[in-house]
């Protein structure tokens, strides 16, 4: 199962599912539904947290433990 | 009338708001909760002016903060006094589908709405176009097209706004409702007298989210959908899929987009890669703060000289054309000294939230969460702290209040007990006129000033100390709850000066009304206690003092007179009575009246020096504050009272303190306990008195 904690920065993915049912209502909102593409733009220079684009229209930002709950194809 | 404006985060709502209702504005709070309320008037095509409330940004009507939980509140309570008659969803254009999420879910409450598409030329700019009459013929409702940057399109929106309230249209929206719930929704509906089905829904769903149920409805709602084995996490999931199907079947009537679409983040990116970079990223963020701390100690300088000179000038000329007389002495050592204690804030408020404003316009501000988030954590708080920590720079007040956006209790309750850690604004003139009394006015390399260089120690200093407090905090305290950090990243943004202007003259206003009030009437009654004192020690001073020192005359004598009635004053008194607890610090009395009534805010103490020393001393050519401080000798000693050892001491002293009486209250509103605002002060007050102690002793 990769997740978008796995994407190296540049990396592309689609969201298939969510782990998180409370979070997953929350990205939903904000746009990431099922088949949207991300990407994985930066990383914070600690590694935490994650800046990702959303279907190249907006960015988010999030921390690993919530990337760990998105699943990707 | 209430129109309410309603919209995600960044969609260009509150600079609407500002174009609409210009300087017709102020800022309250909902009843029973401290979400900043901003409310305006506006005038409509008819003259007859509306209200118009701008309520927190939001996704949707599924809150994760207090922020958020607001707009719940309001929209899902008929009976609230700001419940809208109609909503204007205002629209980011360039990301439609999402903005038309919270669009379905305001009209399925029954609120009338209109639809205002702002930022069509972001949208064109990346190729996107909206074919407008035809969505307004698809969603029933009036569709307006404005450009809330520049102000264009605001007389059509007003025009719709005044028809609509006349003939209030309401989108019609898929049926949400599977045939199980029908019946039970019915029996809600019934109960609170509601409009429709959504709105039933909502009190189903989010029971514990509506503050305003009783508790035995809350049992009723309870009960209902135990009985109904509802999973209200199942149903929002479901209601907001189905939605945005509903969503993309509508928009793809009425969008175009080109087949080469332009991202709208290329360049935000390309900013990325640097202001988010591991190294770049954090000396930049340093390089920012450390220009705030220069120019708002070299620029606000020059207005604050402009406004203490003013002052000393004023009071100058009013004695030399008053006849000598207490009533004169207290308009200008009692009043106008007062008011000026208010007036040197201005500058330096007004630059703190000019460079604030701009980050936050930006879109830095939420570069700077990312940048610290990892780090911050380990101090038990969140990377959204940043944005208090940095406000209260400015003032702990509205950055307590600020705090709400953290979804997470214990982040948020650490970040509201060490704000007032970070140096306010009101610490400013403390350190302004100590600084330039003890730190050499020299440049170090010939480039950067000492006393900046000080200055912004000092704030270093708040900042570090607020960090360690949060990371003792974090020991003690546990939680279960569980909070979400994700957050949208704006696209950085040319800041929009009309806004940044907005939100200085909105917190200047705010600080001379507010805590002027309270700096006002201190410095009067001050003046009062200085000027009076209990039985005949005050009323025989002359008598005495003419006595004792037979060898004195004229100015002399005069000075030791009025330094011995100050002495023998209630004040003096007071500042006798606290003088053993604060002389291990190197205070005298006369600094300990300053501490006593700097309680009430910190501003005061500068207030209260200049009162104090200007009763205390003739006021021939030492006119300003500072000139007054510096000659000023201990009487028994001889020694210079303000000294590098006392000087530190003090400034140490007011890096820690809890001083300010309405900090107390917004900890006590916001955590709705005596039990945090008293620890807060304890535990302040016991680090300033001994930092201050150590510091003076070191230093003597």
């Amino acid at each position: 199962m990769k997740t978008v904690a796995d994407l190296k920065e540049g990396e592309k993915g689609k969201i298939s599912a969510f782990l998180d049912n409370k979070l997953a209502l929350k990205l939903l909102e904000m746009g990431c539904l099922p088949g949207t593409e991300v990407k994985l733009e930066h990383k914070a220079p600690l590694g935490c947290p994650y800046c990702i684009s959303v279907s190249d229209d907006y960015q988010l930002s999030l921390r690993k433990s919530e990337a760990i709950t998105i699943l990707i194809d | 009338m209430i129109v309410a404006l309603i919209g995600n985060p960044n969609c260009g709502k509150s600079s609407l708001f500002n174009h609409l209702t210009g300087l017709r504005q102020k800022i309250g709070n909902f009843p029973g909760v401290t979400v900043d309320k901003k409310v305006g008037f506006c005038k409509v095509s008819d003259g007859s002016d509306i209200q118009i409330i701008d309520l927190p940004g939001t996704y949707s009507l599924y809150p994760n903060s207090l922020d958020e939980q607001v707009v719940l509140e309001v929209l899902a309570n008929q009976n609230h006094p700001d419940f809208p008659d109609l909503a204007v969803i205002v629209a980011d254009s360039s990301n439609l589908k999402r903005n038309l999420l919270l669009f379905e879910q305001v009209n399925d409450l029954g609120i009338p709405t209109v639809l205002a598409l702002n930022m069509l030329d972001v949208a064109n700019e990346i190729g996107i176009t909206i074919n407008t009459p035809k969505l307004e013929k698809l969603l029933g409702i009036p569709v307006v097209e404005v450009n809330a940057r520049e102000g264009i399109g605001l007389e059509g929106l007003k025009l719709t706004i005044f028809r609509a309230l006349d003939k209030k249209a309401v989108h019609e929206n898929i049926d949400l409702i599977s045939l199980s719930l029908k019946d039970k929704v019915g029996k809600i509906k019934e109960r609170f007298k509601l409009k429709t089905d959504y709105t039933a829904l909502q009190f189903l769903s989010q029971t514990d989210k509506l503050g305003f149920l009783k508790a035995k409805d809350i049992l009723f709602l309870k009960d209902l959908a135990y009985e109904l084995n509802f999973d209200a996490d199942a149903f929002h999931t479901k209601e907001v899929i189905d939605r945005y199907k509903d969503i993309g079947e509508t928009l793809s009537q009425v969008i175009e987009i080109e087949d080469e679409k332009h991202s709208s983040l290329t360049l935000s990116q390309k900013i990325d890669n640097v202001l988010i970079h591991k190294f770049w990223g954090y000396v930049i963020f340093l390089g920012i703060l450390f220009l705030i701390f220069q120019s708002v100690f070299t620029l606000a300088n020059y207005p604050m000289d402009l406004i203490d000179a003013g002052i000393a000038d004023l009071n100058n000329f009013l004695k030399s054309i008053l006849p000598e007389s207490k009533i004169t002495d207290l308009l200008t050592d009692g009043l106008i000294a007062g008011v000026g204690g208010v007036l040197i804030f201005i500058p330096q408020i007004a630059f703190l939230f000019a460079f604030i404003s701009i980050l936050e316009e930006s879109g830095y501000m939420a570069r700077v969460v990312v940048l610290m988030d990892k780090i911050i954590r380990r101090f038990g708080m969140s990377g959204k702290s940043v944005v208090p920590l940095i406000s209260s720079m400015a003032c702990a007040v509205p950055a307590i209040m600020s705090a709400r956006t953290i979804g997470n209790w214990k982040d948020r309750l650490i970040t509201i007990m060490v704000t007032p850690l970070m140096s306010c604004s009101a610490r400013l003139p403390i350190y302004t006129i100590l600084i330039a009394l003890v730190v050499p006015d020299d440049k170090l390399f010939g480039l950067f000033g000492y006393q900046g260089l000080v200055l912004m120690g000092l704030y270093l200093l708040g900042f570090f100390s607020a960090l360690i407090g949060g990371w003792f905090l974090k020991k003690f305290l546990k939680t279960n709850e569980q909070s979400f950090f994700v957050m949208e990243l704006p696209t950085y943004k040319k800041p929009r000066w009309k806004q940044v202007g907005f939100t200085i003259l909105e917190k200047v206003k705010t600080f001379v009304f507010e805590a002027g009030k309270v700096i006002v009437a201190i410095s009067i009654i001050l003046w009062v206690l200085a000027s009076y004192g209990p039985g005949e020690g005050f009323s025989k001073v002359e008598e005495n003092v003419g006595k004792l020192n037979p060898e004195l005359n004229g100015k002399e004598l005069e000075h030791k007179i009025s330094a011995e009635k100050l002495k023998n004053s209630y004040a003096g008194h007071f500042g006798k009575f606290i003088e053993p607890a604060i002389k291990p610090l190197g205070y005298d009395w006369k600094i300990g009246i300053a501490l006593i009534t700097s309680f009430a805010a910190r501003e005061v103490f500068v207030g209260t020096v200049s009162t104090i020393y200007s009763i205390g001393a003739d006021d021939a050519d030492d006119a300003t504050i500072k000139a007054r401080l510096r000659r000023e000798v201990n009487p028994d000693t001889g020694e210079q009272v303000f000294s590098v050892a006392t000087s530190y001491s003090l400034l140490i002293f007011y890096v820690f303190a809890m001083m300010c009486m309405s900090t107390i209250a917004v900890v006590y509103r916001e955590t709705k306990s005596w039990k945090w605002p008293t620890i807060q002060l304890v535990y302040m007050s016991a680090l300033a008195y001994f930092s201050a102690f150590a510091v003076y002793w070191l230093l003597k």
